[in-house]
């Protein structure tokens, strides 16, 4: 069978399974205890060993296979995860990316992982070092007795919830649920009754475990143990109202029966009787039910405070090659070019029944463009997703404690943005981990927290994204940057005096700076910061620097919200119409012509409390059609390049537009003051002002 | 016999020129153009072709003949080679035909004041009528036009 067409397919799939695999690794890294996401990585390992079979990928299934042992081990509780596991899978986890990426580009897959299974081996032996098996709870299957009451019994963890519960007023009881004889699929039927009683409250616990349960391990009977508001007998009614339940009975639990439990007491009759002079509620009536009604769940039992929420609804979403949305983008613009022809014919027509269809094809086009915009948006999650694994393994390869913070994952920019930002980043945040925070022994002397904290943060503001990585270590120390730089010859002295800490900082962007005095592998090269800042331009993006001595460095970088549409103002000069982005325009105003002076050669006008440099676009770029010298007042836009201001003078304004940019063709060479061209509502072409090239 | 080749036929003043239709996109009439300033003074501007925007020149104005006003028979031939994509203002064009690259033979030194090396060669179609080849990389070659700004400035 040809596998090839299903090789994309795999290799999408797999990756989305290794992120997922890495992220739910790292949560339950900092919430070992939590089973339930032991079943999503479990169920993630599962599938893509299903797949990796499929696909003939022997070396990526067995290694699977391994993981799913230990893992195995581990849901069913009798293996504690802890650090060397941890690694162990981590490495796993790594070996297996090494895989796919070998597979994507057009190898078999193969890796050398006779290590790492040895250790995964070793684990499931239980003979690792640093530490053997934990307390297994308990087999499951040998409690899945006849037609007795299977006693459970409770670790310590559970036990407390329970008895936390009681204190705290919840009704806690033991369920004993036999399903009838003649019941086709038991697991189906458990299920039911899970479902159920997950939506009033929390299954701490059951006998068989619902893995067992799900495969049909066991005989008629479950019990477990529900925290719950409702009563006892309403839960017992409720379970029997579901279909081919033979019995149910729910026993209402305080404190000393509890412990009784507990203690291992519990015999094979925990009927009402025995437990009735301890209950409040207690529900005597035990008569068999045979009635019920299905439902459908599967995992899930312990520790209710996941319940159900393990595995998250699949996303409908479909995999659109970037190239389609650009030639969608470009019939689309098409489209909008012809229904301006259509409204300005409709117009000459004067036929209302043909002006409203062209009204209402004109709404629809608006809104189509709106959708076609944000189909390019992707949130910038799929770049922060694999940070958090990056910033562990840094952190431990330097012996540091760094809490990675992120805020604002779902903030979206264009693709186009996202797919080159990633490298940067890498970068920034490497730089925060390995330079800003401090070694732990560090931060105790300087009275912090031994865990260091890296906050990344994304958001909008305006026609931009903001990115900002910041840390709370010990900050750019000025005199240390200006010693290397000056050394470097990057500055001399008497500039590194005159410099204000910000400008200070920005050396650091300097091609072949490198202030690490140790060269760690990590970062250090000084090759990093100043492809950093080129990256970043290239994007028309800016970065910038803040820090504190002592109390850490915040690097932002401001990023367009996508690189092909911007706003701009349209302005008209004499028979021409041209663009300037809104991003580098301060203000529009009326100058009168005898307020302009001549300083030096240069034309300048009075602006707030200085004079900037006044340039006229009708002699800059040779309009035809327009005889400024002869107004009495000009308009003109104040243009700014960093902390530099220029006015240009300019016809007419014509409005402030979304635009899309289109490059002039590779044929011509770049222009001065160009930086592109977009096409109006109108089908015209108008070219788009780079207003930097004016400021110098 | 050669390869047959099936060819654009346009006009400049009364010289007839042919360029292989594979390297012709489409046939437009004028459009407007937008003037992008600072440039060569035989780039017309850019046009909007269906959503993208292209650059124009005017093939007078490229082979340093005299140009002029445009009329109802001036079309914009959209070629495309070298991974470029330009558009041709000519007289006229308003002729296909099919030639047996056989026809085709060198081209004198200057035809039509165009210099040879623009040139792909010539084929006499009939005994009145010669067609003259354009070697459109050389058109399109930007290299030169830099050279030639520079003498001209």
């Amino acid at each position: 069978m040809d596998m090839n067409q299903y090789l994309s397919m795999f290799i999408d799939e797999s990756n989305d399974h290794l992120q997922s695999l890495n992220e739910k690794m790292l949560e339950l890294e900092s919430n070992p205890d939590d089973i339930s996401i032991v079943q999503v990585i479990f169920r993630s390992a599962h599938t893509l060993k299903g797949m990796a079979a499929t696909m003939g990928f022997e070396d990526l299934s067995s290694l699977t296979h391994q993981m799913e042992n230990v893992l195995d081990l581990v849901r069913n509780e009798k293996l504690k995860m802890q650090e060397f596991i941890f690694d162990t899978l981590f490495k796993s986890l790594d070996a297996l990316q090494l895989m796919v990426e070998d597979i994507t580009q057009g190898g078999e897959g193969k890796e050398d992982v006779s290590a790492i299974v040895a250790s995964l081996q070793s684990i499931v032996r239980g003979d690792f070092e640093g530490g053997g098996k934990s307390g297994a709870d308990k087999p499951a299957e040998s409690a899945a007795g006849g037609s007795g009451t299977p006693a459970i019994q409770l670790d310590e963890f559970q036990y407390s919830v329970l008895e936390q519960s009681i204190g705290e007023g919840h009704k806690v009881m033991y369920i004993d649920v036999a399903i009838r004889e003649d019941c086709q699929l038991k697991a189906a039927r458990a299920y039911l009754v899970f479902d159920l009683l997950e939506r009033y409250g929390e299954i701490v616990k059951s006998s068989p475990s619902v893995q067992d349960i799900e495969q049909e391990k066991f005989d008629r009977n479950f019990s477990l143990y529900y925290i719950t508001q409702k009563e006892a007998a309403e839960i017992q009614s409720m379970v029997m109202n579901l279909s081919e339940i033979a019995s149910a009975e729910a026993t209402a639990l305080d404190h000393e029966t509890l412990s009784q439990l507990a203690s291992g007491a519990m015999g094979a009759a925990a009927t009402a009787d025995v437990t009735a002079p301890a209950v409040a509620e207690k529900t005597t009536d035990a008569a068999p039910a045979k009635k019920a009604e299905p439902t459908a769940a599967d995992h899930n039992q312990k520790n209710g405070a996941r319940a159900g929420g393990g595995t998250p609804a699949p996303s409908r979403t479909i995999r659109v090659d970037i190239d389609r949305l650009d030639v969608l983008m470009n019939l689309l613009s098409e489209l909008l070019i012809d229904r301006s022809r259509l409204e300005q014919l409709a117009e000459e027509v004067k036929r209302s029944d043909l002006t409203e269809t062209v009204e209402h094809m004109s709404r629809v086009g608006s809104d189509l463009q709106n959708i076609v915009l944000k189909l390019r948006m992707v949130p910038i999650d799929t770049v922060f997703n694999r940070f958090p694994r990056m910033v562990r393994d840094l952190a431990k390869s330097l012996d540091k404690k760094i809490d990675l913070v992120i805020v604002g994952a779902e903030t979206e920019l264009d693709r186009t943005v996202i797919d080159e930002i990633g490298d940067p980043l890498v970068h920034l945040l490497r730089n925060a981990v390995d330079h800003g925070v401090e070694s732990t022994a560090d931060r105790i002397a300087a009275g912090k927290p031994e865990t260091g904290t890296v906050q990344l943060r994304a958001f909008h503001s305006g026609n931009h994204v903001f990115i900002e990585i910041e840390d709370d270590g010990h900050g750019i120390d000025r005199e240390r940057i200006l010693k290397k730089a000056i050394k470097n010859g990057v500055v001399t002295e008497g500039e590194g005096k005159m410099m204000s800490d910000e400008q200070v900082f920005m050396l650091l962007f300097a091609a072949g700076f490198s202030t690490a005095e140790v060269i760690s592998d990590i970062s250090g090269r000084g090759v990093g910061l100043d492809v950093v800042k080129s990256k970043i331009e290239s994007l028309s993006g800016v970065v910038s620097v803040e820090s504190k001595l002592g109390q850490g460095t915040k690097f932002s970088v401001q990023l367009p919200l996508t690189l092909s549409i911007i706003s701009a103002m349209l302005v008209k000069v004499g028979l021409e119409k041209y663009a300037i982005p809104l991003s580098s325009i301060v203000e529009t105003g009326l100058i009168k012509r005898d307020q302009i002076r001549e300083v030096h050669g240069y034309t300048m006008i009075p602006y707030r409390n200085t004079h900037i440099p006044l340039m006229s676009l009708t002699a800059l770029f040779g309009a035809p059609g327009f005889a400024e010298n002869e107004e009495e007042e000009s308009e003109i836009v104040v243009i700014r390049k960093g902390e530099r201001m220029a006015a240009l003078t300019v016809e007419e304004f014509i409005g402030q537009s979304e635009i899309v940019i289109k490059n002039l063709g590779k044929y011509l060479p770049a222009v001065q003051g160009v930086a592109g061209a977009t096409i109006l509502g109108d089908g015209q072409v108008a070219l788009i002002i780079d207003p930097n090239a004016f400021i110098k | 016999m050669g390869e047959e080749l099936k060819v654009i036929v346009f006009k400049l003043g009364q010289e007839e020129y042919g360029i292989d239709v594979d390297n012709v996109q489409t046939i437009e009439r004028m459009m407007p153009i937008t003037r992008v300033p600072k440039t060569f003074s035989f780039v017309k501007g850019v046009i909007n072709l269906r959503g993208v925007v292209i650059p124009v020149i005017d093939l007078r104005g490229r082979f340093g003949l005299e140009e002029v006003e445009h009329t109802d028979q001036t079309r914009i031939i959209i070629v495309s080679a070298d991974e470029l994509e330009v558009g041709f203002i000519v007289d006229s064009a308003n002729d296909v035909i099919d030639l047996d690259s056989d026809l085709i033979d060198s081209p004198p030194d200057v035809v039509g004041g165009i210099k040879a090396k623009y040139l792909h060669g010539v084929a006499r179609i009939s005994e009145e009528r010669l067609l003259v080849m354009l070697n459109l990389s050389e058109v399109l070659s930007r290299k030169e036009i830099i050279q030639l700004e520079s003498l001209e400035g």
